[in-house]
């Protein structure tokens, strides 16, 4: 079936004759014969209705909870209508990456924007147009920091195991050594720190809030670092950023980190947006497509890729990353999203998780053999121990409609954002009670 | 136009969130930040104003034709991007327990599945999410193979001068030196010069194939040979897949690892960038070293295993899930016969083009091309001062977008043209009167093309003052 090909077939045999053949065939002739296939072991089409059938299907044999307590890198966030419909405007969803900055005015703005929303989140200089998703970045950030003298990457043990397996996956890569920085009470410790660092450090890496959403006394982890001549890497929640010590305030060269709770839905992890931002000094070392503001022949603002000479297009073997394709739709969504909300309604979507955090870990860690596993202050996410084998705990809340925290070693890692509503917290707490008589 | 912070005034907002239902906690006054980010501050109907005005000022693959060689652009269908907004896809947080994820991971299954059959693989993994980082994950599984079997000496990648630059900077980024070989005078690589290039400090070769010349390369099977002799392995970059799908298999040709770029092959938009993704498929002997986790079916249930000799993670989860899901889509409509369809009349397409403008552009390799071919304008450049450059901007004042320029490298003032099968021969045809009108006034006046464009939202840019003096943010304190 000739799915989305407008031609007919009367038009496509008067097609070939133009084009100097006479049949498909002779367009292959390059094709050894050897190669050529009979035809593909997959199934015929199917019709539009059909295939929705199919696919809606599929859908069906999901669960979707009504109450969310997970994060751990994934979070449920509220989305506002506008954000959807703007990013589903068939203009952006159908362009390509703006080569051609004259008909592409809106892409490179809308990317200009992002940046700016980037760096007033995260207090630094520069912020690049994307990249694959908050691991892929924490992974390129380190790469950012290395050089023939300094290779070796040191990340806290407080980091979300997928990112720090996706820094090492990259380090591999590079033929770089990769340190783990051990834990004191959930977060880094700081003297350990100290003691592994040395001439052959390129950067320390970690992330605020930590995977067991402690908040680090990033300031001092950051001077270490440098004190060590290493640069210093904070991996940030962008819902966080909001109200925490921005990184810049933490001394940090580099941030980045995962944005999908600017406005994407959580989608068994992908699409998700990941984003980097650096000091000036460090800016033409930063990965990816990075839009900038000039003007054209009329002296009309307008907007362009810029200081390409970093990327694979121009460098090749010597550029840094082989970054080409991003997130761009992502990017858009996200500022999208942090236009909707302004800076009060961002503060407020973070006020709202830390107090229902808080108002949760009192509920749940009142709930015998449910108690907090470390004493400092955190943001949207801790950990409690659990009292019994944690995957029969998630089965019970399952049964309620409730996606449980994550089990983790030691226990159970909770989420809570502005989405659980008292009730839905009261709830849970009484449900981890019936479970535990 | 105006920024969104140009349009920002103090206290517009609008109530998104309920009021506070839990007592409030304030975190201690060391831990926040000094002041506020300075987010725009807006209304609705100025915000969703704002973005229509972008959109307007925006060219999609619906505002026009869109023949940017390399990329694909072909029509994005509907359906896909209603399958991918179902809540119960868009609603499944990424650890959830697998029993309450079968949906998703069936996607995922099948979809691999799919294109393990299409591509002649083995097994796929869908963690890359756009085609370099494809490129990386795969040559990874090479680096990995060779580092299992001891073989330290393998220290190099052989690229053809015609390669993507994300294939040298590949290989950069996973430790390699880049050895380059030149292409015949038939496009193809040239055979003696592999030969010379390939020996035992070989780790493999990453080839496209059709090669970005829009040409399929007759001896690929020697080519592939010859680099499994020398005891490397071949990485398919498919890129160009279009041309072959559900004619030829990479799988066949004597590749062992390929990967895919869905936003382009299988329909998936391209999103002004991005999301994508850069599904890696292998042979078997390359499986142990995929990404983890994997799905495995057994007992009549998905469930996730990480393969015995991972690379690890080359991002989080199991990459962009709602692209796969889109590509799934697209291969259930096609099928079998469809999809070799749409591989012929993009090739069709292509050769429609080629012969329609041969009589007035010099093509850089004449003959029958794959699914699209290059232009070059080194004469016209010489004679008229005329570039690709101001021909490709030329074609904007007629609501098209240009093809790729000055790519491949290895060809002077090139122009490299993909219509794709999603277009009718009137688009083709309109293209065609178009290019030949541009044509006809390079050798009559030749300014025209210089000035051009005339009627965009901007005309062209100072690109070199954006790079000496960049500015890449609004400056908020008076921006200059």
């Amino acid at each position: 079936m000739a799915y989305y090909v407008p031609s007919t077939e009367f038009e496509q045999q008067e097609m070939l004759e133009k084009a100097g053949v006479k049949a498909f065939d002779d367009l292959f002739a390059a094709v050894p014969d050897s190669l050529r296939i009979k035809g593909l072991n997959i199934p015929d089409g199917l019709s539009e209705f059909e295939a929705r059938g199919r696919i809606e299907a599929i859908a069906r044999k999901n669960r979707s909870f009504k109450s969310v307590f997970r994060g751990a890198g994934a979070y449920n966030h509220y989305i506002p209508a506008i954000v959807k419909q703007i990013a589903s405007k068939e203009e952006f969803v159908t362009a390509y990456t703006p080569y051609q900055a004259e008909i592409s005015q809106g892409v490179l703005q809308s990317i200009f924007e992002f940046q700016t929303m980037m760096c007033e989140l995260t207090g630094l200089d520069v912020s690049n147009a994307s990249v694959y998703d908050g691991a892929s970045a924490a992974a390129e950030a380190a790469g950012m920091c290395r050089d023939k003298k300094r290779s070796a990457v040191l990340i806290s043990e407080s980091v979300n195991p997928i990112v720090s397996s996706t820094i090492k996956t990259y380090c591999y890569a590079a033929n770089a050594a990769v340190k783990t920085v051990p834990l004191k009470d959930g977060v880094t410790d700081a003297d350990a720190l100290a003691s592994m660092l040395d001439g052959a450090s390129a950067c320390f890496y970690m992330q605020q809030p930590n995977f067991y959403g402690l908040i680090e006394d990033a300031g001092k982890l950051g001077e270490a670092a440098h004190g060590a001549g290493a640069k210093f890497v904070m991996g940030v929640n962008p819902i966080a950023a909001a109200i925490l010590k921005t990184p810049a305030e933490c001394g940090a060269d580099v941030a980045c980190g995962e944005a999908q709770p600017l406005g994407m839905p959580m989608a068994f992890g992908g699409p998700y947006l990941g984003f980097m931002t650096a000091t000036a000094e460090m800016s033409r070392k930063l990965p990816g497509r990075i839009a900038g503001q000039t003007s054209d022949i009329d002296g009309k603002r307008a907007f362009v890729l810029t200081l390409q000479a970093r990327e694979q297009h121009i460098r090749r073997e010597k550029a840094s990353s082989n970054i080409c394709s991003n997130q761009a739709l992502c990017a858009l969504t996200a500022s999208v999203y942090l236009t909707a909300l302004g800076p009060g309604g961002l503060r407020s979507v973070a006020e709202s998780c830390v107090s229902k955090a808080h108002y949760a870990a009192g509920k749940i860690s009142a709930v015998k053999g449910f108690g907090l596993l470390h004493g400092g202050e955190f943001f949207h996410e801790f950990v409690t121990s659990c009292p019994r084998d944690a995957a029969s705990v998630e089965k019970s809340l399952a049964e309620r409609d409730i996606l449980g925290g994550l089990p983790v070693p030691g226990g159970l890692l909770w989420c809570v954002t502005e989405m659980n509503t008292k009730e839905q917290i009261d709830s849970l707490a009484e449900a981890l009670k019936e479970g535990a008589i | 136009m105006k920024l969104s912070f140009e349009k920002s005034r103090k206290g517009r907002s609008f109530p998104v969130l309920p009021l506070l239902d839990v007592p409030k906690k304030d975190l201690p006054g060391e831990l926040v930040r000094k002041t506020p980010p300075r987010l725009p501050e807006m209304a609705q109907p100025d915000i969703s104003r704002h973005y229509t005005e972008l959109a307007k000022r925006t060219h999609g693959v619906n505002d026009g034709f869109y023949p940017l060689g390399s990329c694909t652009m072909k029509y994005n269908p509907k359906l896909n991007d209603e399958m991918a907004s179902l809540p119960g896809f868009t609603g499944v947080h990424p650890l959830q327990p697998p029993e309450t994820a079968q949906g998703c991971m069936e996607v995922l299954f099948e979809a691999e599945k799919l294109l393990c059959e299409i591509t002649g693989m083995d097994a796929m993994t869908f963690q890359p999410a756009a085609g370099a980082h494809g490129e990386f994950t795969g040559v990874l599984l090479i680096k990995a193979w060779h580092d299992s079997r001891g073989d330290k000496k393998r220290t190099k990648i052989i690229v053809p001068d015609s390669a993507h630059g994300t294939n040298p900077a590949t290989a950069g980024m996973t430790g390699y030196q880049v050895v380059n070989v030149p292409s015949g005078a038939d496009g193809g690589v040239n055979l003696d010069e592999l030969k010379k290039a390939a020996g035992d400090d070989t780790a493999g070769l990453m080839l496209t194939n059709p090669n970005t010349l829009g040409l399929f390369d007759k001896n690929i099977l020697d080519i592939t040979r010859i680099i499994h002799e020398a005891g490397g392995l071949n990485y398919y970059d498919g890129a160009n897949l279009n041309a072959v799908m559900g004619i030829a298999r990479p799988g066949d040709m004597g590749f062992d690892v390929v990967h895919l770029n869905l936003h382009k092959t299988f329909s998936t938009p391209h999103g002004g960038g991005g999301p994508g993704s850069g599904a890696v498929g292998c042979k078997a002997l390359l499986e142990p070293f995929l990404p983890k986790p994997r799905i495995v079916r057994g007992n009549g249930a998905y469930s996730f295993e990480d393969p015995g000799q991972s690379v690890g993670n080359v991002k989080a989860f199991y990459g962009n899930f709602l692209v796969t899901l889109r590509a799934l889509t697209y291969i259930l409509t096609l099928g079998a016969n469809g999809l070799a369809d749409a591989a012929r009349n993009a090739v069709l397409n292509a050769n429609y083009m080629m012969k329609a403008l041969s009589d007035v552009y010099d093509v850089a390799y004449p003959g029958i091309c794959m699914h699209e071919f290059v232009l070059t304008l080194e004469n016209l450049k010489k004679e008229r001062g005329v570039s690709a450059m101001d021909v490709a901007k030329s074609m904007l004042d007629y609501g098209m977008h240009p093809p790729t320029m000055y790519f491949p490298l290895i060809v002077k003032e090139a122009l490299m043209i993909e219509p794709t099968e999603t277009e009718s021969r009137e688009t083709l045809d309109e293209a065609i009167a178009v290019l030949r009108e541009i044509r006809s006034r390079a050798g009559a006046d030749p300014q025209k093309l210089h000035d051009a464009p005339l009627g965009t939202p901007v005309r062209r840019l100072d690109e070199v003052g954006a790079a000496r003096r960049p500015v890449l943010k609004y400056n908020f304190d008076g921006n200059g």
